[in-house]
């Protein structure tokens, strides 16, 4: 089986510190990959550098077996790749529903002067997107906050329409950074049982994560990063015992 | 009765004519301001517009529709060139470049024999009417109104927002800038070649940078939330210095600087108070009105 995601030597130093420093993996289809490491291990570098936000200073990047490292977001995104923020980047003076349109914009191909006049055409393009798009925040959990100015929405409200953004633009490939930060263990609980949904649809997800328990009981192979370096990979029960990983986060005794 | 209106009519042309032509100009700041971009360069675009489109009719002798679609199109594709580098520049960076490309345009013109350096074009034919004026406005007015809530409008708001995250939403945020500040030139370009044909004469120093300032003093005070912000904020500061010319002897000032007076502090007083501009009056209004009535019920 050809991977989603191959990731080649990659490498990203910022002067002259190495975020990432010739990391390797890949993500099979319809796998939960888990990306983990301590504090500036170069997780989000590898999510910045994967979705096109930063360019690369080494290696490659491979969506479907094509080279996307260097490409602009906007081209990257058109190749299924979709991303959710760390620190949540919601359009807050749009509604929950227009940020899922937003969303969607790579799939939707309205006719502008069917637009300008108002045809039927192009209204019934609009309803089916905000069916979809409804459909989508219903999925999260989020049906009665569809209207809802995202800036009202609740800290967990938020990440569970950054995701459903995400999802609006079919990815092949979802990378979700910290996508439980700052949630209540029953909002956490839903976002695991969408992941594994989400995996189900037959869609990549690449999963930053603090939640131990969340990272070990959805993804089904973990990466672990430290200094931008990979230190260990494999199912979760494995990595969970390898040394290299304990004494990366509690440090060795002397 | 007919007599009256014809007689308002030849007394408020003139203001007529610039509510429309304010009301362009400060929709084409408004098109690069919808995606977050300060782009100052309209009087730039005005000018080229003017100039290209009374050029055409006084030395080329082409028809006047000819002529104004000129005066659209050249300025939108000088546009290209100057986007393409400028747009990479953010915020007062953008801002000053363009300013820059403004004066660059006019100090090119004052120092232009063909077109008469400063003194400019005079004795244009007068082809534009007060109609025309409007019909062009209201149809600028439309197309940037139906973008709203399109595809393209929340790509435009995205982008306003969070650039970074619209990229990320595969939207192609230099394209769509690009697309914006050449819609903006046009319509400049548009309000420049009408006006041009309005008042038969063009100089450069028409085009200067309090041009651009007026401009966005227009958007800003109307509030650039909406299309009806730019078009409310040009007629009301069109409107203004018309009411307030019998006022200026009374306080012993000269009208052209109390006009400036005023603008001042009516920009200080909405960027002080009222952030999104004077029609946001209206939603408080409207907001207030509902909080009264869910207390009544």
């Amino acid at each position: 089986m050809s991977a989603c995601l191959e990731v080649r030597d990659l490498a990203r130093a910022f002067g002259g510190v190495r975020a990432v420093d010739g990391a390797s993996f890949s993500v099979l289809p319809g796998e939960v990959r888990g990306l983990i490491g301590p504090n500036g291990a170069g997780k989000t570098t590898v999510i910045n550098l994967v979705s096109g936000l930063l360019a690369p200073s080494g290696g490659a990047i491979l969506v479907e077996g094509r080279e996307v490292q260097g490409l602009a977001p906007h081209r990257v995104a058109s190749s299924g790749v979709a991303r959710t923020f760390q620190n949540i980047r919601l359009f807050l003076d749009l509604t929950a529903l227009d940020n899922v349109l937003v969303g969607q914009h790579r799939l939707r191909h309205p006719s502008l002067p069917s637009r300008l006049l108002g045809l039927p055409a192009s209204r019934a393009e609009e309803r089916q997107a905000r069916e979809r798009a409804a459909a989508l925040l219903e999925r999260v959990g989020l049906a009665e906050r569809v209207h809802e100015r995202a800036r009202n929405l609740s800290y967990g409200e938020q990440r569970r329409v950054e995701i459903a953004r995400a999802l609006a633009s079919e990815p092949r490939l979802l990378l979700l950074d910290e996508p439980t930060a700052g949630m209540n263990p029953v909002e956490v609980q839903a976002v695991a049982a969408l992941i594994r949904q989400v995996a189900a649809d037959g869609r990549s997800v690449l999963l930053v994560e603090h939640n131990v328990r969340l990272v070990m009981g959805v993804c089904d192979a973990i990466t672990v990063l430290n200094f931008g370096k990979l230190i260990a990979e494999g199912r979760p029960a494995e990595v969970a015992r390898d040394p290299a990983v304990v004494t990366a986060y509690l440090g060795t005794a002397k | 009765m007919m007599e009256g209106l014809a007689d308002l009519y030849a007394t408020y042309q003139s203001t007529l004519a610039y509510i429309g032509l304010n009301g362009l100009l400060a929709l084409s700041i408004y098109t690069s301001l919808s995606c977050g971009q300060l782009a100052l360069g309209n009087a730039g675009f005005a000018a080229i517009g003017a100039y290209a489109a009374a050029l055409l009719t006084m030395n080329a002798g082409a028809p006047f529709p000819l002529a104004l679609a000129a005066a659209a199109v050249v300025p939108a594709l000088v546009a290209i060139p100057l986007g393409l580098p400028v747009l990479r520049l953010k915020g007062i960076f953008l801002a000053i470049a363009t300013i820059g490309f403004g004066e660059v345009v006019r100090i090119g013109l004052v120092n232009w024999d063909y077109v008469n350096g400063a003194q400019g074009l005079v004795a244009i034919p007068q082809k534009a009417s007060v109609g025309l004026i409007w019909i062009v406005l209201a149809a600028a007015t439309l197309l940037l109104w139906r973008l709203r809530g399109s595809k393209w409008g929340f790509a435009l708001e995205a982008i306003r927002q969070d650039e970074p995250a619209a990229r990320t939403m595969g939207i192609d945020t230099a394209s769509y800038k690009l697309a914006m500040l050449m819609l903006g030139a046009a319509l400049a370009g548009l309000a420049g070649g009408l006006e041009a044909h309005f008042t038969f004469m063009v100089a450069p120093n028409g085009f200067g940078f309090s041009r651009v300032v007026d401009m966005l003093v227009f958007a800003v005070v109307g509030g650039i939330a909406s299309v009806w912000g730019p078009l409310f904020g040009a007629s009301f500061l069109t409107v203004l210095p018309e009411a307030m010319r019998d006022l200026a002897p009374l306080l012993g000032i000269e009208p052209g600087p109390l006009r400036m007076l005023v603008n001042g502090l009516i920009l200080l007083a909405v960027i002080l108070f009222l952030p999104q501009g004077l029609v946001s009056l209206g939603a408080r209004w409207r907001e207030r009105r509902a909080a009264r009535a869910r207390r009544a019920a």
